[in-house]
């Protein structure tokens, strides 16, 4: 590669997709766009993959002056282990999503020669999730942040039902009430601190840090990102919003958008203001200890009684966030691996099981879990992958799902808090019980003939495929943990030895 | 910074931004028309609009336009209005004062977003309209779960 191209990469990730969108809106060729938008996407996935290998390589963190200004003046991209890690993630699950052909009850509500608009707004939503991750600018990252959340309203919008228009328009509201939140924080900081460069700042908080605007700050930037990741209490915009979304949309961002706004939240307590003001001043996992275990119990015990496949889903991935944010506010290397990883694993895992589920109810004509009834005999080979992606989300050994826990439980260990652990099971029993409810309606109950509807042929390979691509690599990633959990070890490991360098200047 | 005229005037417009920032979270809670959440949804954007050119508001500065090459320097970027201000003073004998430029850039960014939000929100209106006749949540939430009733009983009755 010649050094040159080398030299840009780091925005070379969020360029491609963000020039494939506007070529989307301009050539409505339904085949041409398809391919572009895997194009874009892949070659977003390629060049997050150079940048890993480079980060993991050299060891120091990626610094790219976006046109040459140079960062107090200039935005500036900071790609580290962890970031590199995120925006590979975030950009595979969006590929093989991508690839996945949606048609009939899982389309979207586009006619058929506009469906390149649909591409356009998952191009910009990619871009603004990998941007979000990509920027060392805590401005930046709400603009990358709102075109992104433009782009997935947009999406949502498209669903078939008319549901999808209001469960767009409440997440628009939410999410936009989340993102001023945030764009209010970044103010108060600002005003303290003369800069809006994530190191800079975090360079010149210790000496304002006794003022009650960093403080106040902190919360608004907390409340703002809080609502994008759907922790507990704000988690209300994200049932129907997933529910109601065309299923490429809702699998994309049941896969990134919520990973990404962990990522953020990680960025923005452990770079800017450091695990010792978070945690030791403002006593930050009081808050978020409980709040975590809420989301873990309220989430899965919500998705027991759905009966919508894809609510199901969606209020399993509120349990999945309550993980990742437990992961944080343990606050040891072992506990935040066991978040970070899980933002890998939950992430292939949840995008996958949506894509399956997608399928099955093409197939079988119906989301509900009755629907699925005689699954295992009618469709054996996407059921499995169904199984195979709920265990996963369990925690079975062998799963990708059972590494993070695994860590999970380590780390509450290691804090002293045996009874975390303890409930941390427990919870993993609430997922038995919601995955066994479809696991039982597909081997135990005889397919019902649905009036109207004729079961026909098997399902497409250009569904299945994609699916049990992303099914499979919760699988292999649960035995093959190298990749993922040795990265998000070394990327913690960095994180917090920055963070406490920068806690000490 | 208490008692000074100047500082309560400098904090009067917090106090306004803050009501502005209420009105419009209470809207968007509270109405049950959407057209009406929007507005709100507007006016609660455009309290952190109000926010970011408050504090770059420097007391006596004037418009940050370059008046002489070697004045490019004169206030550094940054500081609540309050301190700019203090800091201005002591530097004003020597160099021109002029407001910090860097929010007001941020915000025209801010108000694009804002824009880009409310057309898409509008546009999603549009389409509810269309497809529930209505704009208004209670009646929307009444026709899902009716809708969503009927779908539940179906089987049973037949």
């Amino acid at each position: 590669m010649p050094s040159s191209l080398q030299q840009h990469l780091p925005v070379l990730t969020v360029l491609v997709p963000m020039l494939a969108a506007p070529l989307c809106v301009l050539i409505p060729n339904r085949a041409f766009t398809r391919v572009l938008a895997i194009l874009a996407s892949a070659g977003s996935f390629a060049v997050a993959l150079a940048l890993l290998a480079s980060v993991r390589e050299s060891g120091v963190p990626i610094h790219y002056a976006l046109g040459g200004w140079a960062p107090p003046l200039g935005i500036e991209l900071r790609i580290t282990l962890l970031s590199a890690f995120v925006i590979a993630t975030i950009t595979f699950i969006s590929t093989v999503v991508l690839a996945f052909e949606a048609r009939g009850l899982s389309a979207s509500g586009l006619p058929e020669s506009r469906l390149n608009l649909f591409y356009a707004a998952y191009l910009l939503a990619l871009t603004g999730l990998v941007g979000m991750v990509a920027t060392n600018d805590l401005f930046n990252v709400f603009v990358f942040l709102e075109i992104s959340s433009l782009a997935s309203y947009s999406m949502i919008s498209l669903g078939k039902d008319r549901r999808a228009l209001v469960a767009a328009y409440s997440y628009l509201l939410i999410g936009t009430v989340g993102a001023t939140f945030y764009l209010l924080g970044v103010g108060l900081l600002y005003q303290v601190t003369g800069t809006l460069n994530m190191l800079d700042i975090a360079a010149r908080l210790p000496e304002v840090a006794h003022l009650r605007s960093v403080a106040v700050g902190f919360v608004f930037l907390m409340v703002g990102l809080f609502i994008k990741l759907a922790v507990f209490p704000l988690h209300q915009w994200l049932p129907n919003a997933y529910t109601h979304a065309p299923a490429k949309a809702a699998a994309m961002l049941a896969g990134t958008a919520t990973k990404v706004s962990y990522y953020v939240l990680l960025r923005v307590i452990f770079t800017v203001f450091g695990a010792a003001f978070v945690f030791g001043q403002l006593g930050l996992a009081r808050v978020l200890l409980p709040l975590s275990l809420l989301a873990m119990f309220v989430g899965s015990a919500a998705a027991i009684y759905q009966t919508d496949l894809r609510r199901l889903l969606a209020y399993s991935s509120i349990a999945q966030v309550g993980y990742m944010t437990l992961g944080l506010s343990l606050q040891n290397a072992d506990a935040l691996t066991g978040g970070v990883v899980h933002l890998f694993n939950h992430g292939v895992t949840k995008s996958g099981l949506f894509l399956i589920v997608a399928a099955m109810a093409t197939r079988a004509g119906g989301w509900s879990v009755d629907a699925m009834a005689g699954a295992a005999k009618s469709m054996p080979i996407a059921f499995g992958g169904f199984v195979l992606g709920g265990l996963s989300l369990i925690g079975v050994p062998g799963t990708a799902g059972f590494v993070s826990k695994w860590y999970l439980v380590r780390g509450a260990l290691e804090a002293g808090k045996p009874w975390v652990a303890f409930l941390i099971l427990l919870s993993s029993m609430l997922a038995v019980v919601y995955v066994w409810r479809v696991v039982e309606a597909g081997f135990f109950q005889e397919p019902q003939a649905r009036e109207g509807f004729e079961a026909s042929g098997r399902i497409p390979l250009n569904m299945l495929v994609p699916a049990g691509v992303l099914l499979l690599a919760s699988l292999v990633f649960g035995i093959w943990t190298e990749p993922t959990l040795g990265t998000a070890a070394s990327a913690v490991e960095y994180l917090l030895s920055f963070s406490n360098s920068g806690a000490s200047m | 910074m208490i008692g000074d005229a100047q500082s309560v005037a400098g904090l009067a417009i917090y106090w306004a931004i803050i009501g502005l920032m209420m009105t419009g979270l209470y809207a968007v809670i509270a109405r049950e028309n959407l057209i009406k959440k929007i507005m709100g949804l507007s006016l609660f954007q455009s309290s952190a609009i109000l926010f970011y050119i408050a504090m770059a508001k420097v007391t006596g500065g004037t418009a940050p336009i370059l008046i002489e090459d070697k004045h490019a320097q004169a206030t550094r970027a940054g500081h609540g209005a309050a301190s700019a201000g203090a800091d201005g003073t002591n530097h004003a004998a020597a160099e021109v004062l002029y407001s910090n430029p860097l929010p007001h850039v941020l915000m025209l960014t801010a108000i694009v977003v804002g824009v880009a939000t409310l057309a898409l929100a509008l546009a999603m209106v549009v389409r509810i309209q269309d497809r529930y006749g209505t704009v208004e949540e209670d009646e929307i939430v009444q026709q899902d779960l009716r809708s969503s009733l009927r779908r539940a009983f179906k089987p049973a009755a037949e």
